[in-house]
């Protein structure tokens, strides 16, 4: 059992961290909120783009589905880690610096957006073919098509978008090797390396915060966009 | 009587499975539709009609080129559907409403919305859409659903707003694909009077596909019999007798 005392000592230490915490937060984020946002872009983009490709679809061709589909399992098949070592040239040319939270935020972001591109690929491929086809017979243009099939599998979107936030805060614990910052690295650094265990529990349960929140915003909002 | 609907030797084959091969070692095609030709006049309401696998499905998807025929011309209303580029062959599909089975509404929208869509895709006025849909709701008597989802409705509400969808930018044929094979004998009933009443007063051609031979008789003025994708005969229906004359007609018009 854990004495008061014992309690009360936890406890300043992590006041004395406060800035440190504060800050943590702040990088997780920007990490986060800019991988995210660029994640469902591209990985959305590549994900319509590989359902259409796919066999009976209306852009259907065989190079190009094995095209995007081979460069989707080759980004996926990158440890995160190695892909941000590998990645610090490109993103030295396009931050300025491949260290910091910024730079570890596009890292995440591209391997967000692969992930993310299989997911909206498979919540598209859930859509009934038949309603594709009615909208077809109506004359309606390919982009039209597109946001129907969008539209229809909006609910499975959402879900997919919550798993994509999950697994990028869970992704970034590792960006503290470049510098990124963010509650996984100060987790690491106090938690693991300086042996106060507080401080790795303290951040472990506001992980689990989030993620429970995040997860039930997400299944919230899924729930009420599902009218099947 | 013009010609609304001209098919001249049409044929259409799919490859069944890429792991069939015949002797020679190439890959197995199926013939859905034999080389066919068929005229459907306007204002008619014309059966096609046939076993599983007769092609009747194939044959009607040609019409509106849902699928593109290996051969031959699918004219509908003077126009040859399969010279024409994808952005014109969009703007005649404005003009061929089409059913379905499993009716193929969007479940995300409402029943006002399914049907709005499709006056936006045929680029109705916008101002005039709201009037458009109520007035094809009220055709097939469903205004008090139009902010359902097609979820809260029944199987037959589902066929009757996919109705009002079809004919809501008011296409010239409507196509109906098995409209009638996931209902109950009531609402089938029910759904072919509606049918019918679509037909009489705004002169809509209709081309339905279905196996029921009772479809047929109560509402077709003629039909094709398909077998093995090839047209057998064109029999008339008179006093809700189907008139046919070949020995496998015959059969498939006794079966029930």
């Amino acid at each position: 059992m854990i004495t008061g005392a014992e309690l009360s000592a936890s406890i300043d230490k992590l006041l004395a961290l406060r800035k440190e915490i504060w800050q943590a937060f702040l990088d997780t984020f920007i990490m986060l909120g800019i991988s995210t946002t660029v994640a469902i872009l591209i990985g959305g983009l590549f994900g319509v783009f590989l359902f259409l490709s796919s066999d009976r679809q209306f852009l259907q061709n065989k190079t190009l589905y094995a095209v995007l589909g081979g460069i989707t399992n080759f980004m996926r098949a990158f440890p995160f880690v190695i892909l941000m070592i590998a990645m610090s040239p490109f993103t030295k040319a396009i931050v300025g610096t491949g260290i910091g939270p910024i730079a570890a935020s596009l890292v995440l972001a591209i391997a967000g957006s692969f992930y993310f591109a299989r997911l909206v690929e498979q919540n598209l491929r859930e859509v009934p073919r038949g309603i594709i086809e009615a909208t077809e017979s109506m004359g309606a243009r390919p982009f039209t098509i597109i946001k129907v099939l969008l539209n229809e599998a909006r609910s499975g979107l959402v879900l997919s978008v919550t798993i994509l936030c999950i697994s990028l805060l869970s992704f970034s614990a590792a960006a503290g090797m470049i510098g990124g910052g963010g509650l996984g690295d100060l987790a690491i650094r106090y938690g693991y390396y300086r042996y106060q265990t507080e401080v790795m529990v303290f951040i472990v349960i506001m992980l689990s915060i989030m993620v429970i929140g995040i997860q039930a915003l997400g299944n919230w909002v899924a729930t009420r966009l599902d009218k099947r | 009587m013009s010609d609304m609907i001209v098919l001249n030797d049409v044929t259409k084959s799919f490859l069944s499975d890429r792991s069939i091969k015949d002797k020679n070692g190439k890959p197995h095609w199926f013939t859905a539709v034999e080389p066919t030709s068929l005229t459907v006049q306007q204002g008619e309401i014309f059966g096609l009609m046939g076993y599983s696998g007769a092609g009747k499905s194939t044959l009607l998807r040609l019409i509106n080129l849902l699928e593109r025929p290996d051969s031959g011309q699918v004219i509908i209303d003077g126009t040859d559907l399969t010279s024409l580029s994808a952005s014109d062959l969009r703007i005649a599909r404005h003009n061929i409403g089409m059913i379905f089975q499993q009716f193929n509404l969007m479940s995300n929208r409402t029943v006002f919305d399914n049907v709005a869509f499709n006056l936006t895709v045929a680029g109705y006025p916008r101002a005039d859409i709201h009037k458009r849909v109520m007035d094809c709701l009220d055709i097939v008597d469903l205004t008090d659903r139009a902010s359902h989802y097609p979820a809260q409705l029944s199987g037959g509400q589902k066929q009757r707003v996919g109705i009002a969808r079809a004919i809501a930018p008011s296409p010239k044929v409507l196509l109906a694909d098995e409209p009638t094979s996931a209902l109950d004998p009531a609402t089938t009933r029910s759904l072919l009077t509606c049918l019918r009443d679509i037909n009489e007063q705004l002169g809509v051609t209709i081309v339905i596909v279905t196996h029921e031979m009772s479809v047929i008789r109560r509402l077709c003025d003629r039909a094709a019999l398909l077998h093995q994708g090839q047209l057998l005969e064109v029999a008339d229906i008179r006093d809700g007798l189907i008139q046919a004359t070949t020995p496998i007609g015959k059969g498939l018009v006794h079966e029930d």
